[in-house]
């Protein structure tokens, strides 16, 4: 007798890896194009969307490098298609140039970040959450960026379709923080029927053709530039450009070009934020952790809570728009605060920011491509209480 | 003759002139020329999709009526592997200088053309990188004078075409400036080629390239072209002394026996939705 | 290590979930051997059969050198009733070590009531608080399909029978489907089978419960 393939309401039901449910969630959401280029520990999605996407009539290539990988894709969105890339550390820097291109054309693409140690080629085979900064300010310029973490393979294919749809809603790159840990780790998937997703489609204009005009003036709304072929011809460059599309170097037509990439996000911060709490009702000491570090905190918390430690957790979904407000709250009446991270320090520095100085900030932090340990992060929490 | 209001219409409204170019450059002339072939094969305007880097060049799809995109340098043929493989209907045109071309996309150019996808590269060379100034280019002469290389340039230029020969190009031609008409012939067919096509315009940039080399008239650059270009059936039977300095102009490859690559794809696509079906 | 041969008086513990408890908490299993022996996919075929065929919670993670085979593996799954949130073993209750790396590294770490299941001629073992269970992997994959390739199938197979951790039908089926279609799922099904042999001669042995100190081989 084979293994259930679908759970007792009929849901397809999978023991896949992270990146396995990324291709998954892809193709649920309506990604028709790929382009990418092999990297550890992201190639198993390029992979299986070369395995998927011809199946559905969806188009695979492997590029000569990520620099193109990203120019593709760029160039399949505006075509109309849906579209992804996926990498890891060396080649999310070398996307860098043309994710600020998306930025400022506003062409809509998800771009998934399987991290792993850096700098430079670093720990291809471990886990590491060192890109969180990267995802922010990676490319040159000023910009506001959307980056979102999963931390289950459950949690992997439903992120990866939210992806899919921040990118179509507002018209811009959309980063999928996963690390190795959370790509290459196996867990039960269940799969949503097509008529249970919510998918966000391209906003295609409705003016006659010649009244059309690509970007919006007002800064804090969203353009929606229309897909090529449909007979609104329009100038997409990446020099600062007017509500045309042409380039411009008029002061007034500069900032809007400039408010516009930011308001759009910023202005619509409370729908993009997404966030889980955790015991964190009664608690006088917070955990913010996101990702594998997430995991750890969570069974740190369930062995302190034990001992009656009162200690809470948020668990960020969204990284990018740091959701500042929300912490902020939650923040306000604890004695100390805990940032778990796979890193150095990175997401420490926007929790210093939003804290009064009166709450104790400190850092949970492993750095040698192993994740984070449930122990270390009760030691942490412990020497604070018993210090 | 066309009458101007026809190249008028491919134009966009807002930004006819003057343009980014300086005056005496051949860019003009190749953008008019551009315009000219599309109208006269009859293309819809909302099925032309004109897409470059940067570069003085690349600055021609602002102009003009058609989709555009102007993308970051050197990576003009990867966008246009996107647009392309996304909609393959798509009549799909690079327009890229040397420098965009040759030096920051010399990658994506060989395997555009090992892929043998259907898009038309059009590589205006001009010796010389103008956007930025005057520094030198992947196709500067030996000993020609630019502002990164003062006392003469010593690395030896990029012969484009056999680049796009060797790297499995199955369109490849080349012309001038100059021989607008035969330019206009060659654009005319690799628009209408299955497959890569590469067509290397010689152009002049005499404000740049021609003063720092003693050229600064534009008539004299343009003469230049006219006296240098030997055609290739020529060139066959010269020596390799008399053709020193010399541009081949003609097609050198012309192959319609390689299939192109949307169209492999989707026959990639029939085949695994027919095994799949079973 | 001395090894003693254990008879044992007790009854044979026919719990249906094996040695797992009735309550599981948190039970890990750790896979450790070198890379082309196929640690990674016994890790994923013994969470998958458990995950999808025993309903239990489990997930699977991994660890390995950037070569592809030779480097070091390495393939956590961890089992629970509740959600599974860290995804590593802390503690092993179950290490399997397929080389003497493998058991020198990671024996110190293995829970005192654990069991340490290593192969009898790769590995050398020795006298520790640890019950060790000497199995003859490779030398049962020579002598009875003349290839070393099927031992994580042996592996698994002993694993399943000796220890019940995962029901005997789930990881048929989670093997069947790994191999669907494939002219390699005899070989696998057979491998299995011995392996589930091997685990039922260990156990008729008598050994019914976790011995600490004991190193069983036979
Ligand atoms: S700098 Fe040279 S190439 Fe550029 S526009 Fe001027 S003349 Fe033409």
């Amino acid at each position: 007798m084979p293994l259930p393939r679908t759970t007792a309401d009929g849901h397809p039901i999978m023991f896949v890896q992270g990146n396995e449910a990324c291709v998954q969630g892809a193709i649920a959401a309506g990604c028709r194009f790929f382009a990418g280029y092999p990297i550890t520990p992201s190639s198993e999605i390029a992979e299986g969307m070369s395995r998927e996407l011809p199946k559905i009539g969806g188009t695979f290539i492997q590029m000569e490098d990520e620099i193109a990988s990203i120019a593709a894709i760029i160039g399949g969105s505006a075509a109309g298609a849906k579209s992804m890339t996926a990498t890891s550390g060396p080649g999310f820097s070398l996307m860098q140039e043309n994710i600020g291109y998306a930025y400022i054309v506003e062409i809509p693409i998800v771009i998934i970040n399987v991290q792993r140690g850096g700098p430079s080629t670093g720990l291809p085979t471990k886990l590491s959450q060192s890109d969180t900064m990267q995802a922010r300010w990676g490319t040159h310029g000023d910009y506001t960026a959307i980056a979102i973490a999963p931390s289950s393979i459950q949690e992997v294919y439903d992120m990866t379709i939210d992806a899919f749809n921040l990118a179509e809603k507002y018209s811009t790159p959309v980063i999928l923080l996963m690390d190795e840990l959370i790509g290459h780790m196996r867990e039960k998937l269940i799969l949503k029927h097509d008529c249970e997703l919510e998918l966000r489609e391209r906003c295609l204009p409705e003016v006659p053709t010649e009244w059309y005009v690509p970007y919006k003036s007002q800064t804090n709304l969203v353009s929606h530039p229309a897909p090529f072929g449909m007979g609104y011809r329009y100038s997409v460059t990446g020099l600062i450009h007017d509500t045309t599309g042409f380039p411009t170097q008029i002061s007034a037509e500069i900032k809007s070009n400039l408010e516009s990439i930011r308001n759009k996000i910023i202005t619509h911060r409370q729908d993009i934020w997404k966030w889980q709490e955790y015991y964190t009702e009664d608690m006088k000491y917070l955990i913010i952790a996101y990702g594998s570090a997430a995991r750890a905190a969570r069974d740190a918390i369930e062995t302190m809570r034990a001992k009656r430690i009162k200690v809470g957790l948020i668990e960020l979904k969204t990284i990018w728009p740091f959701p500042d407000n929300p912490i902020k709250k939650l923040a306000y009446h604890t004695k100390a605060v805990f940032v778990a991270e796979n890193n150095m320090g990175q997401l420490i520095h926007p929790v210093r920011e939003v804290l009064p100085e009166r709450i104790d900030i400190i850092g949970v932090q492993r750095y040698d491509g192993r994740p984070l340990e449930p122990m270390e992060i009760i030691r942490a929490v412990k020497e604070e209480i018993y210090a | 003759m066309h009458k101007l209001p026809e190249v008028y219409d491919y134009l966009r409204w807002r930004k006819r002139f003057p343009t980014v170019w300086c005056s005496g450059c051949g860019i003009g002339s190749i953008t008019g020329a551009i315009i000219r072939v599309v109208r006269s094969l009859g293309f819809d305007k909302d099925n032309v999709t004109l897409i470059s880097g940067i570069g003085c060049s690349s600055r021609i799809p602002i102009y003009v009526d058609f989709n555009t995109l102007h993308t970051t340098h050197g990576r003009a043929l990867p966008f246009a592997t996107g647009v392309k493989l996304v909609n393959p209907e798509m009549n799909v045109i690079v327009v890229s200088g040397d420098g965009d071309a040759l030096a920051i996309g010399g990658n994506h150019f060989i395997h555009a053309a090992r892929r043998n996808i259907g898009v038309t590269l059009i590589l205006v060379n001009n010796s010389i990188y103008g956007m930025t100034g005057g520094q030198v280019a992947p196709t500067t002469p030996i000993d020609a004078i630019a502002h990164t290389a003062p006392y003469g340039n010593i690395d030896p230029p990029f012969d484009a075409v056999q680049l796009a020969l060797s790297s499995g190009a199955t369109f490849v031609a080349r012309s001038t400036v100059y021989h607008i008409i035969q330019t206009e012939n060659y654009l005319k067919k690799a628009f209408q080629h299955k497959g890569f096509a590469l067509v290397e315009i010689i152009s002049q940039c005499p404000v740049l390239f021609g003063r720092l080399n003693k050229m600064p008239d534009p008539v004299d650059m343009i003469m230049s072209q006219k006296e240098n270009a030997v055609n290739l059936v020529k060139a066959k039977k010269m020596t390799e002394e008399e053709l020193k300095g010399k541009i081949i102009t003609g097609i050198f490859r012309e192959d319609n026996s390689k299939v192109e690559y949307t169209e492999s794809y989707a026959h990639l696509i029939q085949r695994v939705q027919n095994q799949n079906e079973f | 290590m001395s090894t003693k041969s254990v008879k044992n008086s007790k009854i044979m513990n026919n719990n249906k979930n094996g040695i797992l408890p009735d309550k599981i908490d948190r039970f890990e299993v750790r896979i450790a051997g070198a890379g082309g022996q196929g640690i990674i996919s016994m890790g994923m075929l013994l969470a998958k059969a458990i995950s999808l065929g025993d309903k239990k919670n489990a997930s699977q993670s991994q660890s390995y050198g950037p070569e592809a085979r030779g480097g070091a593996t390495l393939a956590d799954v961890i089992i629970s009733d509740k959600t599974i949130y860290f995804p590593e073993c802390i503690t092993p209750d179950i290490l399997i070590a397929l080389t003497p790396g493998a058991y020198e590294y990671y024996a110190a770490s293995v829970k005192p009531n654990g069991i340490i299941i290593a192969d009898s001629n790769a590995v050398e073992t020795v006298v520790g608080s640890v019950m060790t269970v000497e199995v003859p992997i490779l030398k049962t994959c020579l002598d009875k399909f003349l290839n070393p390739i099927v031992a994580n199938m042996v592996t698994l197979g002993f694993l399943t029978e000796f220890t019940g951790i995962v029901s005997k039908k789930s990881i048929k089926s989670a093997v069947e489907d790994r191999f669907e279609k494939s002219k390699f799922l005899e070989s696998n099904l057979k491998a299995l089978k011995a392996g589930f042999e091997l685990g039922k001669k260990f156990k008729s042995e008598g050994l019914t419960q976790i011995e600490p100190g004991i190193c069983l081989n036979l």
